[in-house]
Formats: C-alpha cells, sequence, structure tokens
C-alpha cells in the first residue's frame, strides 16, 4: 500500500539509478573506516580471549568476513526494497519467533535458538531487532508527524508483541533492545515531549511492578547488582570477577595477553558476554576509553547520516538502529561493571557468536543504503 | 527535528561518559581492593619440599635416603572424569581398582580427595601423560632405608618428613634443610600455571656421616638375632666401640623393626635397648673391683685369696660360689668368677674404692652419645659403709647400667684407663681421653681377663680362632616382673670384652635377656655372639692376628 508512497516521497530513487554511473560503489566511507577499527580492536581482543585458541579465533574471523560481505551486498540494494518488504520481513521474524516457542533448540536454560533445515542455527530474535525499527519506521512513514495517539498505540504494539516474545525465550536482553529500538524511532518520529514525559512517568512508576512479574533468576540478578556478595561462589560470581578483573587492570591494564583473571578462568564467558572484563584488565582504563571512543564516533556518524536524511523512513530506520547499537553496548558494558543487573547480552561487534555480528553488520548495510541512496 | 538528533548524541555522550566515569571509578578507587582481591584469587604461596641429607655410614654407604614421591588428589567438585578416563587411571596405579576409584570420586563431597600417597616420579609421568586436565600431584620426598632393620636402631626414623627416632631425631636441624617457598600463579581448577617469585630458596639438608660400619652391623644384627631367636631370649643388645676414637662401630637390638614398613609396628620393637635400658651387670664388673684392688697398694698379681668354703656370709646374708674354688690367685677370682674372692678383696679396700672406679668409667652418667633417649643407669654411694653393700657393689648388683655404659667402661680399660668419650659420628678428629685409671694396674686386668675365654675360664666359647681377647662373662637374675625380689628363673647373661687381648682394637658388649637355654650362663649364651661377631670385625678391620699365634 505504501510502496507507491515511498516511491513518491523519494522521486531520485529511481532517477538515482539512471543518473549516476552504474559502478557507484554504497559505501560509506567515514562508517565503514570506524566499523573496521571496532572489529579490529575486537578481534585482537578476542585473541586474547579465548587464549589464541586457533579454532575459536578463525571462526569469529570467517564471521566477521561474513559479515563483511554481507554488509557490503545490502548496502548496494536499493532503499525501497527494505521499505517495501519491512512488513513481510516483520512477520516472517514473527512467526519464527512463534515457532521458536514451540520447536526451538534450548541451550543455557532458554529457548532461542532455530534449527532450519539448510540453514546454520540461528536466533530469529536477532533479526527481530532489526526487523522492529524497519517496521515501525515504515508504518509511521506515511502517517502524520508527530504522530497521532492511536498511531502511536500500534506502533507501541508492533513493538510490545515481538519483545513479549523474545521474553518468553527467556531473553531479557534482546527484549529491551528491540523495545529500544522501536521506541528510538517513534522518539525521532517528533512524538510531543509532553507524551514523552507522560510516558517516562509511568514507565519510572510501573518499574517496581515489573519485580512481580520477574522470574526468580532474574530477580536474583538485580538483587546480586546491588550486592553481589550475597552469593560470591554463585550469582554474584560472574559480576564479581568480571568487577576484580576490570579494577585489577588500573590506568594502563596489565598489558595485551597478560590478564590473570581471564586467562586463569577466573571469569567465565571472557570471551563472550564479558569480553569487556578482558579489556579492561588488560588494557585498563585507556583501553576501555578508547573502544568508547571509537563506538562513539560509529554512533555520531549514524546519527549524522539519519540528520541528513530528508525522508522519514531513512531518518527513523537509521535513527532506531542505531540506537540499538546504543543500547546494546550500553547494557553490556554496564552490565559487566555493575550497573545493570545481568542480561545476556554481548558486546557489539566484539564479543564471539555469529548471529549477532551479522545481524549488527547487516543492519549497518542498511543505513549505508539508506545514506548512499538518497536524494542531495 | 534536527535538535532530536543532538538530543540523541548528547544522551549518548553522557552515557558513554557514564561508563568510563564508572569504569574510572573502579580503577581509581577500587584498584588495589579489587588488585588484592584478584590476586588473592589467583596467586597463593607454596611451600618447596626440600631434600632432607642422607645419612651415610663410615664407608659412606647410604643408610637414609630421601626419594622424591608424589601425592595425586583431585577435586571431584571441579574435575569430572569420564568412565574411560577412570579406567586408563585405575590402570596405571598399584593397588587401585576401577571400581574402587570410582567410588572414591562419586561418595566423596570433599575437594580433596586423595587417591593414592607415595607414587613414583615413573608413575606420575605415564598419568600425566594420558592428558587429563584436573589432576594435580604434590611433590614430597619419601625416607628410604636401604639398609632396612639392621640399622633401625641407630638411624630411627621420620614421620611428617621430620625425624622421630634415632639419628633422624637427633640430628633433625642438619638434616632438615630449609623448606623454601614460591608464589604461584593458579588456574581456577587450583593448578600451576607460573612460578611468579621464588620468596625463600630452598636449602636442602645436610647429610649426616656415622661412625657405624654398614658390614659389621649387619653381621653383629645377623648373629645377635639367630642367637635371640634360637635361645628364645626375650631382647639382645650389642655394642662395638672402636678402641682408638671410643666411636661407635656396630650398634644393633633384638627384636628390631623395618623403618621402611610401618604396617605391622610396635613401640617396644622401636626402643634402643643399648642406651635406654639399664641391667644389673653382674659379674661384667668384677675387672673394675679388680682395678680398685690393684690400684689401692693392698693386692698385686700375686695375691692369692681364699675362697674356702665356698661362700661368705656377710650379716645374714649369704654370698655363694658355685663350688668351693679354695685359694685363688687375684687371676683366677676373675677367671673362674669367684663372688666369695671379689667380695673378700672389696671388704679390704677403702669404702669408696670400688664406686670411685665405678664412676670414673663413667657409671651413673649419660655417655653424652648422639642419640636420643639415653638412661644413665644409676650408681650411688649412698649406704657405701655397709659392707653388704660394698661386696654386692663389687659383683654386679647394686646398681645399673646401659650396655653402652658398660661398653665404655671396658673402652676405659681397653684404651690402659683413659676414659674417652663414645660418639656415633664420624670425624677424623683425634680424642685425647682422660686418664682415669694407673695403666699397669689396667694391663694386670685385662692380661687376666685373658683367662676368661680358655678352657680353665667361664667362657671358652668366646675364643676367636688366630686371636687372643680378653673379656668377661656375666650372669644377673632379673627383677620380678611384678616386683618385690629377683625373679630366679629369668636371667640377663652378658659378654664384655676387646680383642685382640693385646693393643686392642675394638670393645663389644653382647647382652641377651632373659634366654630359655637349659645352660643360662654369660659364657653359653652371649660369649658364642661375641666370638663369632669379632672374628668377622677383625677380618673386616683388617686387624693383623698376633706373630706367636700364626
Amino acid at each position: 500500500m505504501s510502496g507507491g508512497d515511498f516511491v513518491r516521497s523519494m522521486p531520485l530513487g529511481q532517477g538515482l539509478v539512471r543518473n549516476q554511473p552504474i559502478y557507484r560503489i554504497h559505501i560509506d566511507l567515514w562508517l565503514l573506516l570506524a566499523l573496521g577499527l571496532v572489529v579490529s580492536f575486537g578481534l585482537i581482543m578476542l585473541y586474547s580471549a579465548v587464549d589464541k585458541n586457533p579454532v575459536l579465533f578463525t571462526a569469529q574471523l570467517l564471521r566477521v568476513g561474513a559479515g563483511f560481505a554481507i554488509l557490503f551486498i545490502i548496502a548496494h540494494v536499493p532503499p525501497r526494497y527494505y521499505f517495501r518488504w519491512s512488513p513481510f520481513l516483520y512477520a516472517i521474524v514473527l512467526l519464527m519467533l512463534v515457532a521458536v516457542l514451540f520447536v526451538g533448540v534450548t541451550a543455557k536454560g532458554s529457548q532461542r535458538w532455530l534449527n532450519l533445515p539448510g540453514l546454520p542455527r540461528f536466533q530469529p530474535s536477532e533479526m527481530m531487532k532489526v526487523a522492529v525499527p524497519l517496521m515501525v519506521a515504515w508504518f509511521l512513514n506515511d502517517r502524520p508527524l508527530p504522530p497521532r495517539l492511536r498511531h502511536l498505540a500500534w506502533a507501541l504494539l508492533m513493538i510490545l508483541v515481538p519483545a513479549v516474545l523474545v521474553g518468553l525465550q527467556p531473553d531479557l536482553g534482546t527484549a529491551i533492545l528491540i523495545i529500544t529500538a522501536g521506541l528510538g524511532v517513534i522518539f525521532l518520529s517528533g512524538i510531543y515531549w509532553r507524551w514523552l514525559g507522560y510516558a517516562s512517568l509511568a514507565v519510572a512508576l510501573s518499574l517496581p511492578a515489573l519485580w512481580f512479574v520477574m522470574q526468580g533468576y532474574q530477580k536474583e540478578r538485580v538483587l546480586t547488582l546491588f550486592d553481589p556478595e550475597r552469593d560470591p561462589l554463585g550469582a554474584g560470581w560472574n559480576i564479581i570477577q568480571s568487577k576484580t578483573a576490570i579494577g585489577s587492570g588500573g590506568l594502563y591494564g596489565k598489558g595485551l595477553f597478560a590478564g590473570t583473571q581471564s586467562h586463569l578462568e577466573f571469569l567465565p564467558e571472557s570471551h563472550t558476554d564479558f569480553i569487556i572484563a578482558v579489556i579492561g584488565e588488560e588494557l585498563g582504563f585507556f583501553g576501555i576509553a578508547a573502544l568508547l571512543l571509537l563506538y562513539l564516533c560509529v554512533i555520531v556518524r549514524c546519527l549524522y547520516m539519519s540528520s541528513q536524511m530528508q525522508d522519514t523512513f531513512g531518518r527513523l530506520v537509521i535513527g532506531g538502529l542505531t540506537l540499538t547499537f546504543f543500547v546494546y553496548l550500553f547494557v553490556n558494558i554496564a552490565m559487566v561493571i555493575g550497573l545493570l543487573p545481568v542480561v545476556g547480552v554481548p558486546l557489539p561487534l566484539i564479543s564471539y557468536g555469529g548471529t549477532s555480528v551479522i545481524t549488527l553488520l547487516a543492519s549497518f548495510g542498511i543505513i549505508m543504503s539508506i545514506y548512499t541512496h538518497r536524494r542531495r | 527535528m534536527f535538535w532530536r538528533h543532538f538530543t540523541l548524541v548528547g544522551c549518548f555522550s553522557i552515557g558513554m561518559l557514564l561508563l568510563a566515569g564508572r569504569v574510572l571509578y573502579l580503577h581509581i578507587t577500587q584498584t588495589e581492593f579489587l588488585k588484592r582481591q584478584g590476586d588473592v584469587r589467583s596467586m597463593s604461596v607454596e611451600s618447596i619440599p626440600v631434600h632432607r641429607g642422607i645419612i651415610y655410614d663410615r664407608n659412606h654407604e647410604p643408610l637414609a635416603v630421601s626419594t622424591p614421591v608424589y601425592s595425586f588428589w583431585l577435586d571431584p567438585t571441579r574435575t569430572h572424569l569420564s568412565q574411560e578416563e577412570i579406567k586408563d587411571i585405575a590402570n596405571l596405579l598399584p593397588n587401585v581398582s576401577v571400581s574402587g576409584l570410582t567410588n572414591k570420586l562419586v561418595n566423596s563431597k570433599s575437594k580433596y580427595v586423595l587417591i593414592r600417597k607415595y607414587l613414583t616420579p615413573f608413575v606420575v609421568a605415564q598419568i600425566k601423560a594420558l592428558d587429563i586436565r584436573g589432576l594435580s600431584f604434590d611433590r614430597a620426598y619419601k625416607r628410604y632405608y636401604p639398609a632396612g632393620e639392621t640399622v633401625a636402631h641407630v638411624i630411627g626414623m621420620t614421620g611428617n618428613n621430620s625425624g622421630m627416632e634415632g639419628v633422624e631425631l637427633q640430628f633433625e636441624n642438619t638434616l632438615k634443610g630449609l623448606e623454601g617457598s614460591k608464589r604461584v600463579l593458579k588456574d581456577r581448577l587450583g593448578q600451576t600455571v607460573k612460578v611468579l617469585e621464588h620468596i625463600k630458596r630452598p636449602r636442602s639438608g645436610n647429610d649426616v656421616v656415622l661412625s657405624v660400619d654398614l658390614r659389621l652391623q649387619f653381621f653383629a644384627y645377623r648373629e645377635l638375632k639367630s642367637a635371640v631367636d634360637q635361645s628364645g631370649a626375650e631382647s639382645g643388645s650389642l655394642v662395638m666401640l672402636d678402641v682408638e676414637s671410643g666411636r661407635v662401630l656396630a650398634l644393633v637390638n633384638q627384636p628390631s623393626y623395618n623403618p621402611n614398613d610401618r604396617s605391622r609396628f610396635e613401640y617396644s620393637n622401636v626402643r634402643n635397648r643399648t642406651i635406654t635400658d639399664v641391667y644389673e651387670p653382674g659379674s661384667t664388673v668384677k675387672p673394675l673391683a679388680m682395678v680398685a684392688a690393684l690400684t689401692s697398694g693392698k693386692f698385686d698379681v700375686n695375691s692369692k685369696i681364699d675362697t674356702s668354703p665356698g661362700h661368705l656370709r656377710i650379716g645374714t646374708k649369704l654370698i655363694p660360689d658355685p663350688s668351693n674354688y679354695g685359694v685363688l690367685s687375684v687371676g683366677q677370682v676373675l677367671a673362674k668368677s669367684s663372688q666369695v674372692g671379689i667380695s673378700k678383696i672389696a671388704l679390704k679396700l677403702d669404702d669408696r674404692a670400688v664406686y670411685d672406679v665405678y664412676s670414673r668409667v663413667g657409671f651413673g652418667q649419660q655417655t653424652g652419645i648422639e642419640l636420643p633417649g639415653e638412661r644413665s643407669g644409676s650408681l650411688t654411694d649412698r649406704n657405701i659403709r655397709s659392707p653388704l653393700v660394698r661386696a654386692t657393689l663389687a659383683y654386679g648388683y647394686g646398681l645399673t647400667v646401659t650396655p653402652l655404659q658398660l661398653a665404655q667402661a671396658y673402652l676405659t680399660l681397653a684404651n690402659g684407663g683413659i676414659r674417652k668419650s663414645v660418639s656415633i659420628l664420624q670425624s677424623d678428629q683425634v680424642i685425647q681421653g682422660t686418664r682415669v685409671f694407673d695403666e699397669t694396674a689396667v694391663l694386670n686386668v685385662t692380661r687376666m681377663l685373658r683367662e676368661v675365654a680358655t678352657e680353665k675360664g667361664t667362657a671358652p666359647q668366646a675364643r676367636v680362632a688366630g686371636y687372643d681377647i680378653a673379656g668377661k662373662t656375666g650372669t644377673a637374675r632379673m627383677l620380678n616382673k611384678s616386683g618385690g625380689g629377683y625373679d630366679d628363673t629369668r636371667h640377663v647373661t652378658f659378654f664384655a670384652g676387646m680383642a685382640p687381648a693385646v693393643d686392642p682394637k675394638i670393645v663389644v658388649v653382647v647382652i641377651v635377656s632373659d634366654p630359655h637355654s637349659k645352660t643360662v650362663g654369660g659364657g653359653s649364651v652371649a660369649a658364642p655372639i661375641f666370638s663369632r661377631v669379632v672374628a668377622r670385625a677383625l677380618r673386616i678391620l683388617s686387624v693383623s692376628p698376633p706373630v706367636e699365634a700364626a
């Protein structure tokens, strides 16, 4: 229905292909450079975190390579296709999420993976992080802005349904990311500040109520946040260990490959969710600060790209994906340094694991596609 | 709506600063605390076991050595072995079955399950070759005694790597060395990953060289054991001293024990009877009484003693001889071991004469040998004015001595009246000693003692082919076990002597306690042991036979 509207709002969309030389490369070099730095930094740290294990390292190297290849391909697909396919993508991933609840593969106590014949095992919830901002942006694209209340209600529904499905797996971390991705889109759509204030107030007031719907282990994690020593060998172990590792690094760290906590297996999950602790231990405060700076470069560049967009869909999608990226890294680092309860969120582009890094690079591919195909 | 992006950039930047601030907070305010926490988790101080010193005999034969052994343990709460791995491990371990090992691991809730102690480095290398993670080996040293029970009473033994008995206990500080310590990095499974620093360098224990000769020790042990076994005796001891240096050449006891095998361990067997048990020496001290007589000026070698009618009454006490020997020379008094003769001599001497001689050879005082648990025996001058006390003292009752003290007394005789201290340590230092008796008197007494080991004396069995020996038998009744007087059926038999008779090289004292053979005199039980041991010893020590005997 709205595909045509989108094309109308982007008249140069077709013209672009016609007027530009056919060999135009749709890559944003600044963003690619920033991403490359983050990923290189991550690979070096991962090499240390997996204790120079060649098998694990090569596997991750291949995934990163695959991720960039996908980014490259996706960046060259004109954004009108994403616009057109957004609802279908959303619907398909939603169906897969439902499927996960029934036939998903269980690992580490939650049912997140889907084993489809002919495809590697993957987590549909990761794809939802991209599908939701696309869907919400698609939905708001030809609505009057700032959005009306009922449109907002629809948008919220589009966000909450997949979020709840993911939360049921249970995977609180990804659910939060999905929600923030959607909310980011709504925020950038120009929602009234007044409404934003009301919503924030409502959320703040309902936070205590959240306590009663949380699972036992989730409550445990919240309690652990405030007092890790209450169960130092159980729930508190990871957080104490990671804080210990980071703290023992000092300003300059113990040197690359010289961390004791991470290498002596005191720090579990050191190459996945807790890899920032390895960075903190080995490269110290300045290592973490440098990484944060690199992340900020990526984010600022993306936001700049978003601000340059003239059409609603492009602006919202880039903004939403960027916000997801930020929340991603914020939640991960905050949980490792003991600011947030432990939720299973990897450090974006750095933690060991396939789905996350490929989805992220794919989303940057979408961002580049939207930006480089824009009307000037 | 441009500013919404700035808002986001602002929010993100604040978020980043929040993260960085928190990290900085952890670093700066908590660095010391967390660093220590980190170290506590991964570092620990371990001791470095050291090699305990070796104990050698005079020819540098090892008598006690430490060999590296390993304790094999693991933590079943962290290390989970597959059935296959358990099988592999059990096959390599001596006396460990697969089911036994499985039970040990499954049923234990402890974090420390000791699977096997005292593994040799060879077995440990085999287990390590299996490449199973989470197995721990603690290195230690196990004491091993190559000579086993032959030298057991001299060497003693160790427990928990520290001396418990004998030389091991006496020279603990010399032997043990200084344990070192090191700071090590451990992983979560408790495996040592890296040695960070040596806090204290270990210093190995020093060796101890003893004066005993393993060969002599071995023959002495063999002869004593067979004699004790054959006679059904309760116990036996033998001490052999080197005359010139006063050092112990052999020191054995029966019953003994095997320090390598503590499974059949009885504490009574561990006692070093040569220094811990005291006996009334009986006739073996008569030569000393004779020294007192000859130095008094009241008797000389030609003096005659009338021992008829074969007994002597002092007060109500009757001192008997086996038969009426009639008039005896002083030499015959010793050769026949006449109680009446020696008593009559003692009664004619000054009150304290015999006591003084005993005192000067060291009775009633510890010899000072470097072994723990030595007793001093008893010698008292109380009631010395009583004729009965003086007479009984002269024939060896009313005082107690250890076998080593008796040997030291004969050492003084063998050195012509020069008393030397006894020692178990090998040393080239020349021991001067102190003269305590007139040399002529002592030489006369030793000449008399040659008569003992002849057909005319009490112990022809003590003879040694090719050599003259000088010695004295002794038989003392043992005190009643239930207390109250003597037990007429139980005796201690002695033979104390020196060889060769002229210019003696060795002094040997043999004591057999409560033998059950028909004739219980020192001549029939202890003298043959003396003869056989001395014969061997003289050959081993390359003592040439006197020319006239050849």
